[in-house]
Parts: structure tokens; sequence; C-alpha cells
């Protein structure tokens, strides 16, 4: 059976780890690549490099990051934001990404997913969706530049039109419970799972154990992603696995 | 000077992960296209990027599917990996131009059957993600699945897999996802996952570390 998978996400800057990492043992806690070794040893099903570096046009660095992981890290991992234009994506395949997210570029020409999709095939393509709730209804917006601008475009219709253009997972992260420790927007989460053929990747508001366990149960996701709660230490990641199993879901474990 | 193990590239992606988890467990490795160095290597690990087609067709005209299977006929220990593993079947159906009509495009041959694509209505393929090894009676015996036990998970990125017509009797492992496939083959000296060992974290090293171990004698 196919396991559900737990994803660590590094926010990455220049280069480097940003969000502050509560490690000890670490030669250098702002080292992605080490950072993600760490999660590799401790089980991580894969690792997410998110790339938040704002202005420049120089991906060098990103690059370069993958190509280092790609000797270092013995699990699959994604590099994600920032792509403009299919070559971007195709320098970060050849360095060795196992899978690319697109979020902004994808929403401002969605031809960029089928392209990706033809050249790398669909399981190296993620679209990334920042969604935030609409009213009180189950309705979400999706939002671009990090959370902070509105399209006016339906999250769930978008998600759709990602699938049919051949993305192959969406990473889908609510914006109103990003950072807050509520746990997943589990509403949101169900809606875009139910709507879509392909695996969701739950993610934004991971505060306890029992919301990871939520965010496949009752979100039906197929993974869930976090970062703080594991860069601070608050669970390791075996602890979130083995509490997940604990609540009947396959997860891996022989690590 | 000939290599311990030769990682054969046919030009078709990233093949650093391959190559840095053998030389994590110890293995002397080199990337390379050349027919030559990929004949006089002590074992030969055929990686899996891209498509059966597209594969073939890079490796009949340059030499290297005549170096690696002269290479597997010689005794020498071979791995192929994800693509690596069905590029040895007779025939596959993953077809990228015209030139096959609707059939099958002939891969090595060293292997009898084909490979053909996953088919599902219930489940997403591409079967993406960590999925169980199933210990057949010959894997077991398995010298490339030394303490690999029973429902060990692996990584798995993939829409073709070995089809039922090939030999029950060189399965090692079996995986389920919409049927049930070979997910390690043994012919000998000819070992194939349809896995990712470089992507399976200390599972795959193990798996690595056993065909060093093989190389070895």
């Amino acid at each position: 059976m196919l396991t559900k998978r737990v994803i660590p996400c590094l926010d990455v800057k220049d280069g480097r780890v940003v969000k502050g990492v509560n490690f000890v043992n670490l030669v250098d806690a702002g080292d992605p690549v080490e950072l993600a070794s760490v999660y590799d040893r401790e089980g991580a099903d894969e690792v997410i490099f998110l790339d938040i570096t704002a202005t420049s046009d120089d991906r060098s660095t990103t690059i370069e990051l993958a190509s280092h992981a790609a000797e270092e890290l013995r699990i699959p991992y994604t590099v994600g934001g920032g792509f403009r234009d299919i070559a971007g994506m195709t320098k970060m395949v050849a360095a060795g990404a196992d899978k690319v997210s697109v979020n902004s570029a994808a929403i401002k020409n969605p031809e960029l997913i089928s392209l990706a999709a033809a050249a790398f095939g669909s399981q190296a393509v993620i679209c990334a969706i920042d969604a935030k709730r609409v009213g009180k209804a189950d309705k979400w917006e999706v939002y671009v530049a990090g959370g902070r601008k509105a399209t006016g475009i339906d999250a769930l219709e978008w998600a759709q039109e990602a699938a049919r253009r051949g993305a192959g997972e969406i990473l889908l992260t609510s914006m109103d419970r990003d950072g807050t420790k509520e746990g997943f927007d589990l509403a949101l989460t169900r809606a875009v799972a139910r709507a879509v053929p392909i695996p969701v990747i739950a993610s934004g508001g991971v505060g306890t154990l029992e919301h990871f366990a939520e965010g496949v149960i009752e979100g039906e996701a197929d993974a869930v992603l976090a970062a703080s709660v594991f860069h601070f230490g608050t669970f390791s990641i075996r602890q979130v696995k083995e509490y997940m199993a604990s609540q009947g879901i396959p997860v891996r474990l022989d690590f | 000077m000939s290599h311990e193990i030769v990682v054969v590239d046919y030009h078709k992606g990233n093949l650093l992960s391959v190559a840095r988890s053998l030389s994590a467990v110890g293995a002397e490795v080199a990337i390379s296209d050349d027919p030559r160095t990929i004949s006089e290597a002590r074992g030969v690990v055929l990686p899996g990027v891209g498509s059966f087609e597209d594969a073939m067709s890079y490796m009949r005209p340059s030499g290297q599917a005549d170096a690696v299977v002269s290479s597997v006929q010689r005794g020498v220990p071979f791995l192929g990996i994800c693509l690596g593993l069905q590029l040895p079947f007779q025939r596959g159906s993953e077809l990228t131009s015209e030139a096959w009509g609707n059939g099958w495009c002939p891969g090595l041959g060293l292997l009898s059957g084909s490979v053909s694509r996953l088919e599902s209505s219930r489940l997403k393929v591409p079967h993406v993600g960590w999925n169980q090894l199933h210990l057949t009676e010959r894997g077991r015996q398995c010298p490339l699945l030394v303490d690999v036990p029973e429902g060990s998970n692996v990584y798995f990125t993939h829409s073709y897999a070995p089809a039922d017509d090939i030999d029950e009797s060189i399965i090692a492992t079996k995986t389920h996802y919409g049927r049930t496939f070979a997910s390690t083959v043994w012919h000998e000296n000819l070992f194939g996952v349809q896995f990712h060992p470089e992507k399976s974290s200390a599972t795959g090293l193990r798996i690595l570390s056993n065909f060093v171990c093989i190389v070895r004698g």
C-alpha cells in the first residue's frame, strides 16, 4: 500500500535557511542541505526547499542548492518558488531536483504547467496553491506573492485546471491557518482532495500531533507538510509518524 | 584504468544521486557514456531516467546497448534501476515516436517478457511514493536483498512495470499497485529494481551496498 507522506518544508533565501532552526549537532544550521539530511535520517519521506528570495532573477544559488542536494540526500526533494519560465524549471531538474513546484508564475501563465508536465512528466510537477477563505461559506480564493495578493480565482477551479494541465500534485496552503498552529483548514483540504484526481499535500497550521492525522483522515490529504514544528524540534518526524500509525494511517516507519 | 562500477549515462537526466549513493557505500564509481569504459567496468549500473524508446534509441546507435549486453553475458554484475530494470526485457510499450506504430519497442533482450503500463481506474498513475517490497522464495535467497526485511518501504516513481509474461522464477520481490508487478528481478548476474534505491533512504543504501558486495565477489 502506498504510504501517506510526511514532508518538512525549508524556506530558503539566498541559499540559506531563513526561519530559525533550533537543532543541536548541526555544523551549520543555515545550510539547507545539511538540515534536509537530518530530516532524511529522521524518516522524512521527502523534503521541499522553498526559495523565497524575492527580487533577484538570479537563481544560481538555488541551482547550486539543487545540485548539492542531489549529492547528499537519499530521499526525493522538490524545489519551489520563483520560477518564471520553463527554462528555469529545466535547469532545476537538470541539477537533480526530483520535482519542481510552481505557484504565482502558473497563475499568470497556466501553460507553464502543461509545458513542465510534457518536459519532465507529471510526477515531477507540483502546483502550489495558497488559498484564503472568502466569507463564511466553503469558498476559497487563490492568493499569490507569498499570500499578499488576491487573484479573484477560485481555489477549487484552479486546482482542477492545474490537474487537467498535467500537474502531478497539489501543494495546498491555507493562508488563514499558516503560522497559527490551529491545524490545517480541513474543509479546504478535503474539498480540493475530492475535486482533483491527483495527490494533495496539506500545508499551513500544524501545531499538534493530532493535526497531522486529521489532515489525512478528515482532510483526505495524501501527504502532510510542516515547517516550524520540525525546525524547532517540537516534534520529531518519527513522533509524528508513530502517532499517525497509531491512528491507522499507513506510514513508512522502517528507517 | 577500469572502474569498479560504471553508471551508464544515456543523456536523459541527472545521475548524481545514483553515483553519490554508490560512493556513499564505498564503491569507486564513474559516470560514463563511453561503450569501452562500460565494457571494462567490474559492475554496471543502468539508471532510470527518460522513457523506454528514448533510452533504446540512444543506447543502440551509441554502442552502449552492445556493451551492456556483452558485459552481462560475460558475467559482470549488472544492476538496472527503474527504467534500467525495464530495458533488459524483450520489449516495452512506452513509445515516444511513430517508429513502432502502436506496438512494442525492442529492449536489450536479456530477459524474456515485456514491460507494460500500469493501468488502474481506481489508483493514480504514475505510481509515486513509498510502497512495500514483498519477498518471494527467490527473494529470500537474493544477494541484493541481504538484510532487507519483508515489507520494507522503498520509493517508486513510474508508469510502466514488468508485465505478467515475464519468467516467474526471476521475481525476487513483488509490489501491489493497481496490479501486482515484479519490483525486483534476479537472473544470475543480472539484478533489476523497479524502485529507486538512491531515493529510498537507508533501505536503498543497504541494497546498493549489497550490489557493491556482489561486484567485489
